[in-house]
């Protein structure tokens, strides 16, 4: 039955109306906003899951297509469309936004229905992002994106909010104008605005130079790649634990997708020529971001930089493959580094998630980030220490937890490129178990440090569901990632495909 | 047959989900019944599975249980190998594991943690079934680091105390060190392989050991070698080789029970198992396994040093324990795999009676773990004492019991070995047996003979924490049955285990697991000169590891029973020997400052210089400032008067018809 409906459209504006009449609920009716804004965000995720059970994998062509005329003068289209690459990432924003609701619920009392409409219209907007096959609607969904998050961050965040939203606003806007230069120009060579058009636009190699470093800088920003990195931590840090969840399980993954997206696909034989430069800057998210992480002393912060060091491995799955046919003299591992790369930023997404929620619970306590300020929290939240030790280790890429899988191929795949590239990318296995084990002992262990740690009270049943429910799509997703693998195998084979024919 | 394997992994981890998640519901006897519970099962059918592949000549075992993922044309597969060498290890496992579950009833009797113990011991044994059980890669590497998880978990068990803590930590990232060479091992063979598959990748040994890869510009290295030493890597962090030992000694602040379990009997001799699993590959690399036969003597020679200063009754045991990891990374250098097998079987019975025995004597004493106030404990603790001699008389290689086959089997053949390497590691295992005898019995005479230094005992520092109401000064008794039947259990294999030398070390049992290239096989060329048991005894009391295991013995009988102030003499006498081994020859200290400080100065320069200063404080905030300051000197044009616009659109007027004009 669901075969025949819209459910893209569905996907994206369920949220945003829904967000909409939440708003006109008002903050005089703060209950009824949280429970109107929960069913919204379920019902967006039962709507996105038949486009998961209903998508067919043996094709890398475009599902769920729809296509209405928008502005047709200049052939701009209401057109949607998803493949394996964009489809897991709906699902991962349904499903993420279901939990920041939840996670919310008593914690947020200030002008409540504003901030559940503002997580409602940002899910919807960030659905828009990844099912737009138009350039101008990806565009226009891409910016309007940041209008919530500036929001959230602003009205919600802590003491020092003004500086990091404006270093927000200001960082990835700043990228984005240049991709929009870029998505004109590839305009006026394709003659449309289908995303699909631009990826057969032959291209000369200054052209595709300068698209790829105007799309780079956009995206870039977005993921986000040192060193246009610091604008996270300063986010995170003052973003409500809702808006740091967002932000780094799906709004990172913008980045991310957008190489896979635009990047690679249109500029292929741009990405090969630099592709020194794409590894250069991920191998330095991963050594120099780790080690920076290492040395936080604020909870927030610490995950933040881990957050760049593991989206480092995602862009370094990407643009993995040119080296690996350069070294091997065949397209073998190509495939490897990408679904390693995607694998990574759905694993990331909950990880991150948990990170963060799991953070916001002590905050939501103590007021406190600091590390120094906690202690022997084991002693008084047992339940909590075990999910944040789990989810810890599965910040460390332990096998069995879906963090491991993506570092996993990733690896693999680099160790076709060149040794040292590998090397270098291992060491995420020390450096991740460092800071994070570190962490892990001086938050979870030890002697109860003192007397606010020792009044602190066990996880409440929603804190339990919630962290519950990502712990076990982490361990799932490490114990068996072939689901999210089968849906990716014919979308990324076509992409190495695609990118292996030079477009000059 | 699936079911049947399925089984034996599944039990103990479903023991583990009730135990671990249910603690509360369930109580402790329920926590600790349904444990006991699976891993008997386990056990029981792992009896099963060696009977069918080792006396009823079963096939052996080679299937997928399901397709984890797969990507690129590459399957990741989670499945099962079943041979001999993996129908071994399981029994030795189940049965070490069982043991160890029962004895903790009685060690574990008043801890607050009691249930959480059980379930992490139980996943324990489901993560280690699933390491040996493996039949491809990326089940051995989940298998290797949910051990190190569990070992993580279980060394901080009492995560109150601040060693503990630091072990942990420790114990897991340097594991994470060897594991980050361990991960470079797969890529390399699967760079080759294009697969995960043990049996694919063994079939393409011969031509990886031809392939090369260029770490260096200019130098060709053989892909095989490189992916054997990486992997060895990965083993030296999970079987403590020197220099990725130093977490071994300190994981001993975790509980006596896990102490034997994980770091004696299983989780450590990992990596002993993982290389004799790749014999395969490892035959096509000499450059490989002559860096084993180095690695190996040195831990087994100057680990086994070290315990002569301590005087931790579990640290003694625990440098013993790396020692011998020594022995067997020595059999393995020197093609000897079957011995180095044989090692850690014999080696698993009788290290973990040592530890049971030691754990014993810790609750005795009320949690008292310095042998120099112990002493005399023989008469109050007969069981204790009785099982404690044989373990110790098994470890020194006594003629008959268990540890003096697999051992001598060791030095033999790497008597006959010519890998590059085989001679200094022979001097050095020899002179080992010495040094084991030694420590072996000066902690032995000090803790069960002579004078009952206990009953003046101060309270002891550090003791577990839910113990802490012990009566000092009271005689001290026997451990309950739930604590001395594990050490009898244990002892009989540890006296028995030995006897199975023929078939072993000499017989055909690992002949479908095990490849050795004839030009290396020593254990053939000593079989040849075997006939039976007895022979095998005889032949050995004349050889000098016997007669230096004796000399070990009587100088520690001598110097610690009869003249106890020789020890403080030598003390005296060498005070820099004594210092270099009381501080380990410096291992931690280095790299405390080296690693550990310079990652943390590194970190903080980086942060504080490149992320603080030079992006967000040139760049970032840099160009704001900037844009601030022109726009402050633009601002300046702006000024709100008419006759200034005026001016200005003038000017700029007859500027553009000028430009026309011209």
């Amino acid at each position: 039955m669901f075969a025949d409906w819209p459910l893209l459209s569905l996907v994206i504006w369920t949220p945003i109306i829904g967000g909409l009449i939440v708003l006109f609920v008002g903050d005089r009716m703060p209950e009824a906003s949280r429970r109107l804004s929960l069913s919204i965000a379920v019902l967006t995720f039962l709507l996105s899951l038949p486009l998961f059970a209903l998508f067919d994998r043996s094709t890398h062509e475009m599902q769920f297509v729809e296509w209405v005329p928008w502005i047709s003068t200049f052939d701009i289209h209401y057109h949607l469309g998803v493949d394996g690459i964009s489809m897991p990432l709906i699902l991962l924003t349904t499903f993420t936004t279901v939990l920041v609701v939840l996670a919310a619920w008593e914690v947020i009392q200030y002008r409540v229905s504003q901030y559940m409409a503002s997580f409602l219209i940002l899910a919807g907007l960030m659905n828009g992002v990844f099912s737009a096959l138009d350039a101008v609607l990806f565009y226009v969904f891409f910016e309007a994106m940041l209008i919530p998050m500036f929001l959230v961050i602003g009205i919600w965040g802590g003491p020092n909010r003004i500086y990091a939203t404006l270093k927000f606003f200001l960082y990835t806007f700043f990228g984005s104008v240049f991709l929009l230069i870029a998505l004109i120009y590839l305009y006026t060579q394709a003659g449309s605005f289908a995303i699909l058009d631009f990826h057969h636009t032959p291209l000369g190699m200054t052209a595709q130079t300068l698209i790829f470093l105007a799309m780079l800088l956009a995206f870039a920003v977005k993921i986000p790649m040192f060193p246009v990195h610091t604008w996270l931590p300063d986010a995170h840090v003052e973003a409500p634990t809702g808006g740091s969840v967002i932000l780094a399980a799906i709004m990172l993954k913008i980045g991310g997708y957008g190489f896979l997206r635009f990047s690679l696909p249109i500029t292929p034989d741009a990405a090969m020529a630099l592709d020194w430069l794409m590894i250069t800057l991920s191998l330095i998210a991963v050594v120099y971001v780790g080690m920076v992480a290492l040395m936080q002393k604020d909870m927030k912060k610490l995950i933040a930089y881990s957050s760049i060091a593991h989206m480092g491995f995602v862009t370094l799955g990407f643009f993995i493959v040119f080296m690996i046919y350069n070294n091997t003299g065949d397209w073998q591992g190509a495939g490897l580094g990408i679904s390693g790369g995607m694998v990574q930023m759905v694993s990331h997404g909950l990880i991150s998630a948990a990170m963060f929620l799991s953070v916001g619970v002590l905050y939501d306590r103590m007021h406190s980030r600091q590390i120094a300020d906690y202690g022997g929290v084991a002693n008084t939240m047992p339940w909590f220490a075990a999910f944040f030790v789990l989810f810890a280790m599965a910040n460390t890429g332990l096998p069995g937890t879906s963090g491991f899988v993506g570092e996993f191929m990733v690896i693999l795949a680099a160790f076709r490129a060149d040794f040292w590239i590998a090397l270098l990318a291992a060491t995420t296995l020390i450096l991740a178990a460092a800071y994070t084990l570190w962490l892990v002992k001086r938050v979870i262990y030890g002697e109860v440090a003192n007397d606010n740690v020792a009044q602190l009270q066990d996880l409440n049943r929603r804190e339990f569901w919630i962290l519950g429910v990502l712990a076990f799509a982490v361990l799932l997703l490490g114990v068996w990632p072939a689901p999210l693998l089968d849906v990716l195998d014919a979308t990324v084979d076509n992409l190495v495909r695609h990118i292996a024919v030079s477009k000059l | 047959m699936e079911t049947l394997y399925l089984a034996i992994v599944l039990a103990p981890l479903l023991g583990a989900i009730v135990a671990g998640l249910f603690g509360r519901q369930v109580g402790r006897v329920g926590a600790h019944s349904v444990t006991i519970a699976g891993v008997a099962i386990s056990f029981v059918l792992s009896l099963v599975v060696f009977w069918y592949h080792a006396m009823a000549g079963g096939e052996v075992y080679n299937e997928t249980v399901y397709t984890w993922l797969v990507s690129d044309g590459i399957r990741f597969e989670i499945g099962f190998l079943v041979d001999n060498l993996t129908a071994m290890m399981m029994l030795v496992v189940t049965f070490v594991s069982l043991m160890v579950h029962v004895y903790t009833i009685g060690y574990m009797q008043d801890d607050p943690g009691y249930q959480r113990f059980f379930a992490l011991i139980s996943l324990f044994t489901f993560s280690m079934l699933m390491l040996v059980m493996a039949n491809n890669f990326l089940q051995l590497f989940f298998g290797w680091e949910a051990v190190g998880l569990v070992s993580y978990l279980l060394i901080g068990f009492w995560f109150k105390r601040p060693t503990a803590i630091y072990a942990n930590m420790k114990a897991f990232i340097v594991n994470r060190v060897g594991d980050f060479a361990f991960v470079l091992g797969i890529g390399a063979v699967v760079f080759h392989a294009a697969s995960l598959d043990y049996m694919e990748v063994f079939a393409q040994a011969d031509t990886m050991a031809d392939a090369t890869i260029s770490i260096l510009p200019g130098s060709e290295w053989s892909l095989l070698t490189v992916a054997c030493i990486l992997l060895f890597i990965g083993a030296m962090a999970k079987s403590a080789q020197v220099p990725l030992h130093v977490w071994l000694p300190d994981s001993m602040e975790g509980p006596t029970p896990i102490s034997a379990l994980i770091h004696a009997a299983t989780m450590v001799t990992a990596g002993i198992f993982m290389v004799a699993r790749m014999s395969p590959l490892y035959e096509y690399s000499v450059a490989a396994l002559s860096f084993i036969l180095v690695i190996g003597a040195i831990t087994a020679f100057f680990m086994g040093l070290i315990g002569l200063v301590q005087n931790d009754i579990k640290r003694v045991v625990a440098y013993s324990t790396l020692s011998q990891l020594g022995y067997m990374t020595v059999a393995l250098g020197a093609s000897a795999y079957a011995a180095g097998m044989f090692h850690l079987m014999t080696h698993a019975f009788f290290k973990a009676l040592l530890f049971l025995a030691a754990g014993s004597v810790i609750m005795a004493l009320h949690h008292e773990q310095d042998m120099r106030r112990m002493g005399g404990l023989r008469k109050y603790m007969p069981i204790t004492y009785a099982t404690a001699l044989i373990g110790s008389l098994a470890l020194i290689g006594f003629p008959g019991l268990a540890g003096f086959f697999s051992k001598d089997g060791i030095i033999e053949a790497v008597h006959m070995s010519s890998t590059p390497g085989a001679t200094f590691a022979y001097v050095l295992v020899l002179a080992g047996v010495f040094v084991t005898a030694l420590y072996t019995f000066r902690m032995f005479f000090m803790v069960f003979h002579g004078e009952e230094r206990f009953r003046h005992a101060p309270p002891a520092a550090g003791h577990d924490e839910g113990h802490g109401h012990g009566h000092h000064g009271g005689t001290p008794h026997e451990s309950p049955w739930v604590v001395t039947v594990p050490l009898i259990l244990l002892a009989i294999p540890s006296v028995l285990a030995g006897y199975f030398v023929g078939p072993l070390l000499f017989g055909d049992f690992f002949a479908d697991a095990l490849f050795v290239d004839e030009s290396r096989d020593v254990l053939a060329r000593l079989g040849e000169g075997y006939d039976g048991v007895l022979g095998f005894i005889i032949h050995g009391i004349m050889m000098p590891p016997f007669w230096l295991a004796m000399a070990g013995l009587g100088t520690a009988w001598y110097v610690y029973m009869k003249r106890p102030e020789l020890a403080q003499k030598a003390r005296d006498t060498l005070p820099w020997a004594y210092n270099i081994l009381d501080r380990k020859y410096g291992f931690d200290e280095f790299n405390d400052v080296v690693f550990a400080g310079g990652a943390r100065r590194l970190g903080q320069w980086l942060w504080r210089f490149g992320d603080t200063l030079l992006i967000d404080t040139v760049i970032v905030n840099g160009s704001a400032r900037a844009v601030g300051w022109v726009s402050g000197r633009l601002r300046l044009g702006q000024t709100g008067y008419l006759y200034h616009y005026a001016f200005a659109m003038i000017i700029g007027l007859l500027v553009l018809i000028l430009a026309f004009a011209l």
